[in-house]
């Protein structure tokens, strides 16, 4: 009986130590790990020490409705590029208090965020981004250049973003802003 | 328990990936080359269509392998690209590529979305594949099958079929019996067919065979004349088509309409005589309409309940009814009921119609309560959508932002604005003009923003964002007569100054 159990147990840890091996190291090699990143400039340095953070510029609806502000805030630092996007923009959806409005419906997380080695960043939202979303032309502009330069204007690595939604290409998310190609930087959306 | 067999069965959950969504069979490809056709079965996946990897294995000779965690490999000559169940990516040579869904699988079959082909198979593969989505065709190596729409419409008591067919065909018109019969010189054709509204001299076009496009004809016929032009990248058939008879008969006892019903071509509906307005009269013939959102679309909702979608067609007749009234001028809405028009087909029936400009109608939202005012937008394009917009005139396949290449009509339907956004823009600013001291305005009463309607519109085209159902008085205002009114009046001056300074600029040269 104890042997028995031991056997299970060990089949156990053989079997979890396998997988594990496939999906951290086995996986991303042979895949020739796209979703990490080339264009991040990582240097493999130190552990970073908790807490680190750099200073991000987020965006904002401006107290008019019209355009986005600008506001400089402390986002949590990642290890690379493609980390460091995925910190900027987890901060830049996270919800905002008055005075700060912001363009990203409320609900929207991030599912997964990659960059090609061309540097367009593909950032994958929740549906709340479509189905949430107040709609209206301009408002729709302000969420997707809140995404948009969030990315653009804190990476230079980052140059242009496309918006998927639950993981798949979306013609808009209500009704107005082409997301069928990636976008550049517009800061003509900022006061 | 066998825990033994449980942390097998864990793996085996992780490994499959389970797909709940309902597949459904769809109409296939058609699949063209020098050996003939072959169809190739497509799946429907919600509203994504898929095709198998084991289908496109036979066909073009690929090596698919199931990798263990849910990857695929597709192989040629060496090549490989690697798919994995849960992402919308493909990855060649460690280039990603994006897919519109991730791969599904039916039992043991993995499908791909058809984009698969034209995204990351054409990087791979030795000969050229053409993946034509709107008419469910892929064709493979250097076949000569030009795009073919055409284009319907009335003119005086008479009617014109526009045919145009790009790259270059030559074509040869008979008449047999009750038909015109086209036929191209081509290996085939990719025909777009229009609407036709009942007239009784023109019943229907309709493909024939492979290479040929028929036009039955209705009992008013009486004559035709067929003249061809050379375009820059296209040729032209132009069939003109007159009555047996001086005698105008009346809608009523028309032949019954072959289109659709609601389709968002003016199907059934009695066409304004504009037999005294002549083709050569102005350069604004017919004008597209397009009350913004539909059906389950409501789009922007006030905190009166006044509905987006109910306000831009209310809004959309009015400015119809005045433009035909006082201009003689036809227009046509891209929906004049409550339904869901998607986006593309908005500005394909502005297109197909051969609209001279495009008007879309909407009403905007602010988080900012207190944010009012109209706002007129036209197109804005990226500078590299520009750059390879003007570099592929001419070419067949452009390279994609994501590696490998795309082919040309995906580009030139998005892009088809890019050669009128001048225009675009000096309507915007008419409108602007008209609407000042009359309609509130916008800090930015003009604005320039990549708008996914106006990139496929083929015109000068606009849209007006008439104000804010965010605000609550400014929803009071547009919902009331008077403003309506005089909204209306700006547009249609705003209209009458756009049309005055084309035709001025026409008479110049």
């Amino acid at each position: 009986m104890t042997s028995r159990r031991a056997l299970a147990t060990g089949g156990v840890v053989a079997a979890a130590c396998v997988l594990a091996w496939l999906l951290f190291v086995g996986l991303p090699r042979w895949y020739g790990a796209p979703a990490t990143g080339r264009v991040a400039d990582a240097p493999t340095t130190a552990p970073t020490p908790p807490g680190r953070k750099i200073k991000a510029r987020l965006y904002y609806v401006s107290a008019d409705g019209t355009r986005l502000i600008t506001v400089e805030r402390d986002v949590a630092y990642g290890e690379g590029t493609v980390q460091q996007a995925r910190e900027i923009i987890t901060a830049q959806i996270a919800p905002t208090a008055e005075p700060l409005v912001s363009a990203v419906p409320p609900g929207t997380a991030l599912r997964a965020l990659f960059i090609s080695d061309r540097g367009t960043a593909y950032v994958d939202l929740t549906g709340a981004a479509a189905a949430a979303h107040e709609g209206g032309a301009l408002n729709e502009l302000l969420t997707v250049y809140t995404i948009v330069n969030a990315l653009t204007s804190n990476l230079p690595a980052v140059t242009a973003v496309q918006i998927l939604v639950d993981g798949k290409e979306v013609d808009t998310l209500a009704g107005h802003v082409d997301l069928r190609r990636p976008l550049a930087k517009d800061l003509g959306w900022v006061q | 328990m066998n825990l033994r067999a449980l942390s097998l069965l864990i793996i085996v959950v992780v490994v499959n990936g389970i797909q709940g969504q309902p597949l459904s069979p769809a109409a296939p490809l058609t699949v063209l080359s020098k050996e003939g056709r072959r169809p190739l079965a497509v799946t429907l996946v919600g509203d994504q269509e898929f095709v198998a990897l084991d289908d496109l294995a036979v066909l073009f000779q690929l090596t698919v392998r199931e990798e263990t965690l849910g990857a695929i490999t597709v192989s040629y000559k060496g090549k490989t690209i690697v798919l994995t169940t849960d992402q919308a990516l493909a990855s060649v040579a460690g280039k990603l590529i994006s897919l519109p869904a991730a791969p599904v699988r039916s039992g043991r079959r993995a499908l791909v979305p058809v984009e698969f082909i034209s995204r990351a198979l054409t990087t791979v593969y030795d000969t050229r594949l053409d993946l034509r989505k709107p008419s469910h065709l892929l064709v493979v190596g250097d076949l000569r099958v030009p795009r073919v729409t055409i284009r319907y419409e009335a003119l005086g008591t008479g009617a014109r079929l526009t045919i145009d067919a790009a790259p270059r065909a030559a074509s040869v018109v008979s008449q047999e019996n009750d038909r015109l019969a086209i036929k191209f010189d081509a290996d085939a054709v990719d025909v777009a067919l229009p609407q036709i509204p009942a007239q009784g001299l023109i019943q229907a076009v309709r493909v024939a065979d492979a290479v040929s496009i028929a036009v039955d004809l209705g009992p008013r016929f009486g004559a035709f004349r067929a003249t061809a032009q050379p375009l820059e990248a296209a040729s032209r058939l132009t069939i003109d088509v007159v009555a047996a008879q001086t005698d105008t008969p009346s809608p009523g006892s028309a032949t019954p309409s072959p289109g659709p019903p609601g389709s968002p071509a003016p199907s059934g509906a009695p066409l304004p005589d504009l037999s005294g307005v002549g083709q050569s009269a102005s350069a604004i013939r017919t004008i597209a309409i397009d009350p913004g959102h539909g059906g389950d679309d409501a789009g922007v909702v006030g905190s009166g309940g006044t509905k987006e979608k109910d306000l831009t067609l209310a809004v959309a007749r009015r400015v119809k009814a005045a433009i035909e009234g006082r201009l003689g001028i036809r227009v046509l809405l891209t929906r004049d009921e409550d339904k869901k028009v998607p986006l593309d087909d908005r500005s394909a029936a502005a297109n197909n119609n051969k609209a001279d400009l495009f008007l879309g109608l909407h009403a905007s939202a602010s988080l900012r309560k207190g944010t009012t005012g109209a706002a007129i937008f036209y197109a804005a394009f990226d500078k590299d959508a520009e750059d390879k917009a003007r570099a592929s005139l001419g070419t067949e396949r452009l390279p994609t932002f994501t590696g490998g290449s795309r082919d040309i009509e995906l580009l030139t339907w998005d892009l088809a604005q890019i050669r009128h956004v001048d225009r675009s823009e000096q309507l915007a600013h008419l409108l602007e003009q008209q609407f000042h001291d009359r309609v509130p305005l916008s800090p930015h009463p003009v604005e320039r923003a990549p708008l996914h309607v106006l990139e496929s519109a083929n015109m000068p085209a606009v849209i007006v964002e008439i104000g804010y159902l965010t605000n609550v008085d400014q929803e009071k205002q547009l919902t009331a007569n008077e403003f309506q009114n005089t909204l209306v009046q700006a547009i249609v001056d705003a209209v009458v100054k756009f049309r005055d300074a084309l035709d001025a600029d026409r008479g110049i040269r």
